[in-house]
């Protein structure tokens, strides 16, 4: 019998080593005329168990983790082709308690199959949200994403069903599926994993999509800092064109339905759904006033739906299992999961899916294991580097769009970005202001101009120059960013900039002299 | 001189011809001329405004947009260091300073041999093993000192 080993092929795992691993395990099985092959699959999301290497057993996939390629021989003396013992050993994965206490939804096939493998997406409940859609009318699918509670998982939190409900009732000669890949944030990396661990579900997202709203194009705008997402993306697309999936004639329906990667070009800004059309039709990423929205007139001025990867890949579940299956996940008006990235000085960083409702306590300390340097946990920057930093005294938020709102912070893209107390607050908020400044498409003043002024307004304030004068001029700076700028970029800046001179003020005055005593 | 000026437009034409019929095809046209020439040559952007029909200025805008495209060649290698809010927490600021002090160079810089240009990035989406960097086509996770002073030594070979 064939063994089966399983060495990822996602950039994370790659970044950690998992070529030479994967290669060395190659080598190990030529030398030992060993009947067995290597599935490159994506990751589970454990990223300090990366590179993982599995081995597929009769009581299910074992992992061993993190492997350097150096302990390849060393793993397969131990018996790893039979499950054995090793003291990367970590038993069947899917007990590992980071795993087992997920709710794995959108990523249910992610670090499971092979990426490419259009069989094995079959096999594993791909293509079933399609076939049933095609068997609905477009105005029953769209009501089956409204009814499931749906929102926007780039980080507005816009309700899907309604947007797509828009596009549907538009007429257009032409109508477009626009998948913002545009994963610029700090701390996320879920469409990253999606498009490189099971591309398929998006393709099939988006397949949905456009027999929802009659569109027979779709794009994909990545980004040009992820190679191997576009790779990946590729490389399904050509085969789910060959399977039948996508062209002219979808799982031999009447619909047609086409998809292509697009390749931004460093432009943070371009994540922003106008400046992204922009972008796409071959321009400046400069953002565009709605209205008109982009469901009206998007891209090329055709009614187009533009939504995140993870959004698009939350639709063939909700198609295969029904709107109140997803529903029923969730607390509030958020229904559903959300894969929660766990990210930056944290001893378990990963991707986490699970439903609504977690504290940040829970995600931070229990899930992540706290710091990675051990030291404790300072602030908590939660939804990229528009969103705010959350300090201990706030870690009851439970993770729900409306409960974030409430504490002036949001939950973006679901990316979480763990400090410990070196950390200074008063350089992080220069560091937003600075990179507003960078990434600012310079259509709006406050934006453009705040931003850099806000750099010069930390920098004073780090100078002990009539501090109290400058904080003043940067909240009133931050108040006309946030009601005057057009997009989030420069509306959205001071929530980190606020968020740390609210919480952590210590940082924002300069320690005092020391006077002596008498 | 002259011929590979004209070795430049032509190998052009043929990109921008190959592309020009794409929907919204600058961004396609010119990822590929960077792609091929390792930069974009000025001298195609009249090229390219000429075929789509659109001014030089507004090519010369959207050349200029975006961060990624050159007006010149890089280095042998390109070294991309991520800034970004995940890398900073875990120590990412200074293992830059250390990178501009090891190879000499300042942001957007080419070492004076030719070997190798560093280049800011703002999140290479592997946040979860930070500080992260892309030696050309290679990622690179958990990135510490000693392996940034390898990286240096082994450029300049």
């Amino acid at each position: 019998m064939t063994v089966t080993f399983y060495v990822p092929r996602d950039s994370g795992a790659l970044a950690l080593g998992a070529e030479k691993v994967a290669r060395s395990l190659q080598a190990e099985i030529d030398t030992r005329n060993l009947d067995a092959r290597i599935v490159r699959n994506g990751s589970r999301g454990m990223y300090w168990l990366e590179p993982m290497v599995e081995v597929e057993t009769p009581n299910g996939r074992i992992a061993y983790g993190p492997v350097k390629a150096s302990d390849v021989a060393a793993l397969l003396d131990n018996g790893m082709a039979e499950g054995g013992v090793h003291p990367l050993w970590l038993g069947l994965i899917d007990h590992h308690p980071f795993l087992a206490k997920q709710t794995r939804l959108t990523f249910a096939r992610c670090g499971i199959t092979d990426p490419v493998s259009l069989e094995d997406y079959r096999a594993n409940d791909g293509l079933k949200g399609l076939e049933n859609a095609l068997k609905l009318t477009p105005a029953e699918i769209v009501a089956q994403v409204t009814e499931s509670g749906l929102r926007g998982r780039g980080g507005a939190g816009f309700p899907t069903g309604i947007k797509w409900k828009t596009v549907l009732e538009t007429t257009g000669s032409q109508k477009y599926i626009v998948c913002n890949a545009d994963e610029g944030d700090s701390g996320t990396f879920a469409d990253r994993m999606i498009m490189e661990g099971d591309p398929f579900v998006l393709i099939e997202g988006m397949t949905i999509a456009g027999i929802a709203v009659g569109a027979t194009k779709g794009y994909i705008y990545t980004r040009s800092e992820y190679p191997h997402a576009i790779a990946v993306m590729n490389e399904a697309l050509e085969i789910a064109r060959k399977g039948g999936v996508l062209g002219s004639s979808v799982l031999g329906s009447s619909y047609a339905f086409d998809i292509e990667v697009r390749v931004g070009a460093g432009a943070y800004v371009c994540g922003e759904e106008t400046a992204l059309l922009e972008s796409l039709e071959g321009r400046r990423g400069i953002v565009r006033a709605k209205p008109p929205l982009p469901a009206h007139k998007g891209l090329f001025g055709k009614p187009t739906v533009i939504n995140n990867v993870i959004s698009l890949a939350s639709v063939p579940v909700i198609l295969d299992k029904g709107a109140p299956f997803y529903k029923d996940f969730g607390m509030g008006r958020s229904r559903g999961t959300i894969p929660l990235q766990i990210a930056g000085n944290v001893k378990h960083g990963g991707l986490f899916e699970a439903a609504f409702g977690l504290t940040l306590g829970e995600i931070v300390d229990d899930i992540g294991g706290g710091t990675a340097t051990g030291r404790p946990v300072k602030a908590v920057q939660v939804g990229g580097p528009l969103g705010a930093y959350f300090p201990r005294e706030l870690f009851d938020t439970p993770f729900d769009y409306e409960a974030f709102a409430a504490k002036d912070g949001l939950i973006g893209h679901a990316g979480l970005v763990v400090f410990d107390d070196s950390v200074d607050m008063l350089k992080q908020a220069r560091f937003a202001m600075e990179f507003c400044a960078i990434e600012s498409c310079g259509k709006c003043t406050p934006c453009r101009i705040g931003s850099t002024r806000g750099v010069e307004v930390v920098d004073r304030l780090s100078a002990n120059i009539e501090p109290e004068k400058q904080i003043e001029v940067l909240t009133d700076l931050c108040n006309t960013m946030k009601f005057g700028s057009l997009c989030a970029l420069g509306g959205f800046t001071p929530y980190p900039v606020m968020s740390a001179l609210t919480h952590f003020p210590e940082d924002f005055r300069p320690a005092p002299i020391a006077v002596a005593a008498e | 001189m002259q011929s590979a000026s004209t070795d430049i437009a032509s190998r052009a034409i043929g990109i921008i011809d190959q592309l020009k019929g794409k929907e919204g095809p600058l961004l396609p046209i010119l990822h590929e001329l960077q792609d091929e020439f390792g930069y974009v040559p000025p001298e195609t952007l009249p090229l390219i405004a000429q075929a789509l029909n659109i001014s030089r200025a507004e090519v010369h805008g959207v050349f200029t947009f975006y961060h990624d495209y050159r007006d010149h060649p890089a280095g042998r290698h390109v070294l991309k260091l991520c800034r970004a809010e995940a890398c900073q927490s875990m120590g990412g600021d200074a293992l830059a300073d250390r990178a501009r002090q090891l190879l000499g160079i300042d942001w957007h810089g080419t070492t004076a041999d030719g070997a190798v240009t560093l280049e800011p990035v703002y999140c290479l989406g592997l946040c979860a093993c930070a500080p992260a960097a892309m030696l050309d086509d290679e990622v690179i996770g958990r990135l510490d000192a000693e392996q940034l002073e390898e990286i240096a030594a082994e450029v300049r070979l």
